[in-house]
């Protein structure tokens, strides 16, 4: 939709300041959904023409958050696309948003943190003074809707360790409708110890990880260790079928990942 | 830098606003193809190519654009020739009302073969909200559907949309697809509160925006109250709607439009208003409201607004009782006594609420007001701008174009009246065109009921007692309330044949947003307590609750006996009622479906059936002329509108085969208050009963005129004359109709009108096989069969398309649509995102069957059939989740976590 109130898109690289009123744009497909009266000046990533998709010779994976989903969605792990279908939105919208937009978005449902969490994602992130930071997808979200970002720090990439890449995976997620948005979506990953280490978005109001040793109870092992007011309620699922949901699915990816 | 962006080989200069998306920027430049439906990307309407890559155009900053290609569906085709995608939603007819098309058809042309072998996927995002999606899909696997019908052959035949080739190429053109130099904007300041009193109202901060025109609040309207509500009667809903009232009983409800040069204008000039409010106590429930001391939603005269008990804010109730419940009650052999209750639901037609107005100068200097809309009621919308500001009928046109959907929605004037306020007194054009949003909070929904339901039966299935209460939240004002209710004890308990039937309804005011007329208009709701219990209470007897159905219907030839009285013009013209439960019964013989079940889940099937009079009570007029024209082709004027209905193909086919010519002969001009002298509107089922009947009076007058002047001019007896394409005939020799036409010398023209009385009824049966996964809640259709009576089917492809987009409007409702109001009585599900339309994903295939009636009253033997098929639906799916599970839900809708949770709970000690 139109933002009536914004009076400029200014170039990342050119623009150097930050004020109230201003917003990081990357794909658009959130800011131009909602209204937002509050908006004067949209400071525009894709100018800067980062590359989606970096590999470090160390076979870490490197993703701008400029880069769409789309590209996303066509790395080879069966993870990424998984994570990719998980989103409510169409194939036209996977053109255009991008990972670092929906990390940033900060939804419970928003699948790039379910998928970037679970693979150990780092996130690097700039302040406008160029100060720069690095922190866990895992803690950069930190409720429904919230992130660490300061004014005017912006999310530059999200970096997943190699080691991590390579585990064997396994992906559940759960919505009131087919194909609808996600109420609960479990990431499990299996460490090289034997143990599998399960992500839980979604029912969530931030990012769970939950460590299950082989033999471990896994529907006990993620309700020790969601907070009871974790558990997130919106119109999207009731809580207490969430909680089944993922306890559910704990279990489902612990017995798939053993065999 | 300079700006470029190329749209359809156009190039563009001009430089976006830089907050401006890609739609508004070409839609602006006069590429109307391109839709705005949910302005958030969650519908898929604006879709265009960038470059080759499909985005919605909504969401795409229009800066972004510069120095690329943009493909509309206006581009696709290259002169005249359709892409073999256009070609195929032709074929297959694959849209109703044609406002998501444009977005279909260009997601569909940039589908790769992996993505059309999983289309449920690919068209996420992509929502239709008329046909169902079946034939959306027939539409991509290249089905054809559409005959090409002889002359006089066309009734029965499944004609295509007149409009479907200017549906397919973006054409077609809606209501704000119109270029109007000169236009304003209108946006509305909506309340915060869900009851307040505004103690001042400062507007002068919002006057000294640059661009703002004017500034209306409640010290600026007529001092006269009104009903949003259209009825061919006034006096059938209450007068409670001040156009800007002093007193919001609503959040969401307007306190003052702002008319500038720009939306943006308009909407920064809404923030700088300041109101100072009186905050008074609200209430959300009805109950509530009904009870003592609650606060008083319109404390206004019974007399003069029409307001049942106003103090209990009850606008309207019904009362009655045959026989003696209570004593039904007691012969009985098993009870049942449940309360069921329904969600508000929004129509969520793909195009929104609004209007653009203007003033328009005659050759002789005269002054009208002009009204272009998105309504149902372009008629009943005119009187009532004339009676609000006292003008002459001459003095206002209310034109409809093409209409993006209406499922009651557009039965009301929302729009209307504010936009004619702002246009008479700046004598300026002015547009108001919703959000999606405002559709949700400032519209209407479907009326939420709660129906206590006592029914028994002797232990062979006889009913001997159905007892109804029902309460419906009409929201903050009483537009529909009153009709609805009466309409929801009407039908639903005449087609059982009981000796004591009784019914209590009460529509009940309360501080949310207003309910209005909806798809089935109360029906649905009843009908989903009463068969729900019906099917419990054959359970609680051990029979089959189709059995028992059946035992208990009203038969051919019967009295339809309502507790809440009788209509003298109604009966039933065609009964096919039986043979719709032979479908059912056929079709639940056949197994095979169980099949499909993963192993683990619980199966089940149920029904419920349903009965509606194939029009309003009380008089729906119709009037149309048929003309020759110089050409020797025929012109119908007719008042309703199109709305994806189909109406226009029907009268189309109906005026061919009257005139003895081939459709393409024939031109449908329609819903334009010039054209005819009345229509009370496209609402009520009546497009084809009342309407049509209209138009095959009109064209059978005109076929008489025409072969009694022909007989006059080839000097024979009328009797020898005959109607042939092009011609009248005579034994050997002939006279074609331009010839015809031109020793008259004028248009020859006929008038036919219909008062829409007697009335029939039309009857639908659904039935479901479902599954359900006790692990998870999951619900899944296997088998989904209606069988309708439609009398004759005038339009097979059509009717079709009614049924199962019935159907699935119905699902919507059933298992995902829940518009949610929170403890403060705010909207809070106003995005497609939050509130759930069926997708493709959702909508099994329905095999649709019509058993074959003819109706004694309706035109050729046909009956309504649109928003039938809506109402068995919810209590079909019910009865089978019961039959699965063992539990009765008596809460719609019957989501995943819903399931679950009961389930969880019945397996627990």
């Amino acid at each position: 939709m139109d933002l009536h109130t914004v009076a400029e898109i200014a170039d990342v690289d050119t623009y150097a300041g930050w004020e109230p009123g201003d917003a990081w744009l990357a794909g658009g497909t959130y800011l131009f959904s909602e209204p937002q009266p509050h908006l004067r000046r949209l400071v525009d990533l894709t100018r800067a023409g980062w590359p989606p998709v970096t590999r470090h010779r160390d076979g870490d994976l490197e993703i701008a958050s400029t880069c769409t989903i789309a590209q996303v969605a066509a790395q080879p792990a069966p993870l990424f696309v998984q994570c990719c279908r998980a989103f409510l939105a169409s194939f036209k919208i996977w053109n255009v948003a991008t990972i670092g937009g929906n990390l940033c978005n900060a939804l419970p449902a928003g699948p790039m943190i379910s998928l970037t969490a679970a693979l150990h994602g780092r996130c690097l992130l700039v302040a406008r003074d160029g100060t720069r930071r690095d922190v866990p997808v895992a803690e950069f979200v930190v409720g429904a809707g919230r992130t660490v970002l300061r004014a005017g720090e912006m999310l530059r990439s999200v970096t997943l360790p190699a080691d991590v890449l390579g585990r064997r995976a396994a992906f559940r997620q759960a919505s009131l409708y087919r194909l609808g948005r996600s109420a609960a979506l479990v990431i499990g990953t299996h460490e090289p110890s034997g143990a599998v280490e399960l992500t839980v978005t979604a029912s969530t109001t931030r990012p769970v990880r939950v460590r299950v040793e082989a033999d471990a109870d896994a529907a006990a092992a993620v309700t020790d260790a969601v907070a009871d007011d974790c558990w997130f309620d919106d119109v999207h699922g009731r809580p207490e079928w969430r909680r089944h949901m993922t306890r559910r699915f704990a279990s489902e990816i612990v017995a798939e990942l053993a065999t | 830098m300079s700006f470029r962006l190329d749209v359809d080989g156009q190039t563009h200069t001009t430089s976006p606003r830089p907050g401006q998306c890609l739609r508004t920027y070409v839609r602006e430049r006069g590429h109307f193809g391109v839709k705005k439906g949910c302005d958030s990307g969650d519908c898929g309407a604006c879709t265009v190519h960038v470059d080759g890559t499909p985005v919605h155009s909504c969401l795409y900053p229009a800066a972004r654009g510069h120095g690329r290609n943009v493909m509309t569906v206006e581009g696709l085709a290259g002169d005249g020739e359709l892409t073999e995608v256009q070609q195929r939603f032709l074929d297959a007819q694959g849209f109703q009302c044609g406002f998501c098309t444009a977005g279909m058809v260009m997601t569909v042309a940039a589908l790769d073969d992996t993505a059309l072998d999983d289309l449920p996927n690919a068209l996420k995002g992509s929502l239709c909200r008329c046909t169902g999606y079946r034939a959306i899909e027939d539409a991509v696997r290249g089905v054809c559907h559409v005959e090409q019908p002889c002359a006089g052959r066309a009734v029965g035949s499944s004609l295509g949309a007149p409009a479907g080739p200017e549906v397919v190429t973006g054409r077609a053109r809606f209501t704000f697809d119109v270029d109007v130099p000169g236009l304003l904007h209108l946006k509305l300041l909506r309340s915060p509160h869900a009851h307040a009193r505004i103690v001042a109202i400062d507007t002068a901060a919002a006057l000294q925006v640059p661009g703002v025109q004017a500034v209306f609040t409640h010290e600026d309207v007529p001092d006269r109250l009104y009903s949003t509500g259209r009825h061919e009667h006034p006096e059938d809903d209450p007068d409670d709607t001040r156009l800007l009232d002093d007193v919001v009983r609503h959040v969401g409800q307007r306190v003052a439009a702002v008319v500038a040069d720009t939306e943006g204008a308009a909407e920064e000039g809404c923030r700088r208003i300041d109101v100072t409010w009186e905050v008074l106590p609200a209430v959300t429930d009805p109950e509530e409201a009904m009870l003592p001391g609650a606060p008083v939603v319109h404390r206004k005269d019974t007399a003069v607004a029409r307001i049942a008990r106003p103090a209990d804010n009850v606008v309207g109730e019904v009362h009655g009782e045959i026989g003696d419940v209570e004593q039904g009650l007691r012969e009985a052999d098993a009870v049942v006594d449940e309360t069921f209750r329904t969600p508000r639901v929004q129509h969520a037609s793909l195009e929104t609420h609004g209007a653009v107005g203007w003033i328009e100068t005659a050759d002789n200097g005269t002054e009208r007001l002009v009204v272009r809309s998105s309504t149902q009621t372009p008629f009943l919308t005119r009187r009532a701008l004339c009676d609000l500001f006292d003008l002459p009928p001459d003095g206002v046109r209310v034109v409809a174009a093409r209409v993006g959907g209406g499922f009651g929605g557009k039965q009301e004037m929302l729009v209307e009246d504010v936009v004619a306020l702002a246009v008479l007194r700046l004598r300026r054009p002015v547009k108001l065109e919703y959000t999606r949003a405002e559709q949700f909070v400032g519209a209407t929904t479907r009326h939420p009921f709660t129906v206590r339901v006592r029914a028994g039966a002797r232990r062979d299935g006889t009913l001997t007692a159905l007892d109804v209460r029902a309460v419906s939240n009409t929201g903050a004002y009483g537009n529909h309330g009153p009709a609805v209710m009466f309409h929801a004890l009407g039908e639903s308990l005449a087609v059982y044949r009981c000796a004591n039937k009784k019914a209590d309804g009460f529509a009940v005011y309360t501080h949310t947003v207003p309910a209005g007329a909806f798809r089935g208009y109360g029906l649905g709701q009843v009908s989903f307590a009463v068969e729900s219990a019906l099917d419990e209470l054959a359970r609680r007897l051990g029979l089959d609750p189709l059995a028992v159905r059946e035992a208990n219907i009203l038969r051919a030839g019967e009295p339809l006996v309502t507790p809440a009285g009788h209509d003298d013009d109604l009966s039933i013209g065609s009964y096919g009622l039986d043979q719709c439960l032979d479908v059912v019964r056929r079709a639940r013989t056949d197994h095979a479906s169980i099949d499909d079940a993963p192993d683990g889940w619980l199966t089940g099937e149920g029904s419920a059936l349903s009965m509606i009079a194939t029009g309003p009570p009380g008089g729906h007029h119709a009037d149309v002329t048929a003309t020759l024209l110089r050409d020797g082709t025929f012109e119908v004027r007719v008042g309703t509108a199109e709305f994806g209905n189909g109406t226009t193909t029907v009268h189309r086919q109906i005026a061919a085969d009257a005139l003895c010519t081939t459709p393409d002969r024939v031109v449908i001009r329609q819903s334009d208050t010039d054209l005819v002298r009345h229509d009370t509107g496209a609402f009520g089922s009546t497009g084809t009963v009342v309407a049509g009947k209209a138009t095959l009076r009109a064209t059978t007058g005109l076929a008489t005129t025409l072969l009694r002047l022909a007989a006059d001019r080839l000097g024979v007896a009328e009797a020898q004359c005959r109607l042939v394409v092009d011609a009248v005939v005579a034994g050997g020799r002939q006279i074609l109709l331009k010839e015809l036409h031109q020793s008259v010398g004028a248009d020859v023209v006929a008038e036919g009108s219909f008062g829409g009385t007697p009335r029939s009824a039309a009857f639908n049966v659904q039935w479901f096989r479902i599954a359900v996964d006790p692990g998870t809640g999951e619900l899944r259709i296997l088998r989904s069969v209606h069988a309708a009576d439609a009398g004759t089917v005038m339009n097979p492809l059509q009717v079709r398309g009614q049924v199962e987009g019935g159907v699935a409007q119905a699902l919507g409702a059933a298992v995902s649509e829940e518009v949610r109001i929170n403890d403060d009585g705010a909207v809070t599900t106003a995005a497609f995102r939050t509130y759930r339309l069926p997708t493709f994903a959702d909508v099994p295939r329905t095999e649709v069957t019509f058993v074959e009636t003819t109706d004694s009253v309706g035109p050729l033997g046909a009956k309504s059939m649109s928003e039938s098929p809506f109402n068995p639906v919810a209590p079909a799916l019910a009865n089978a989740l019961r039959d699965a599970t063992g539990i009765r839900f008596t809460e719609l809708p019957l989501t995943r976590d819903r399931i679950w949770l009961a389930l969880d709970a019945h397996r627990r000690p």
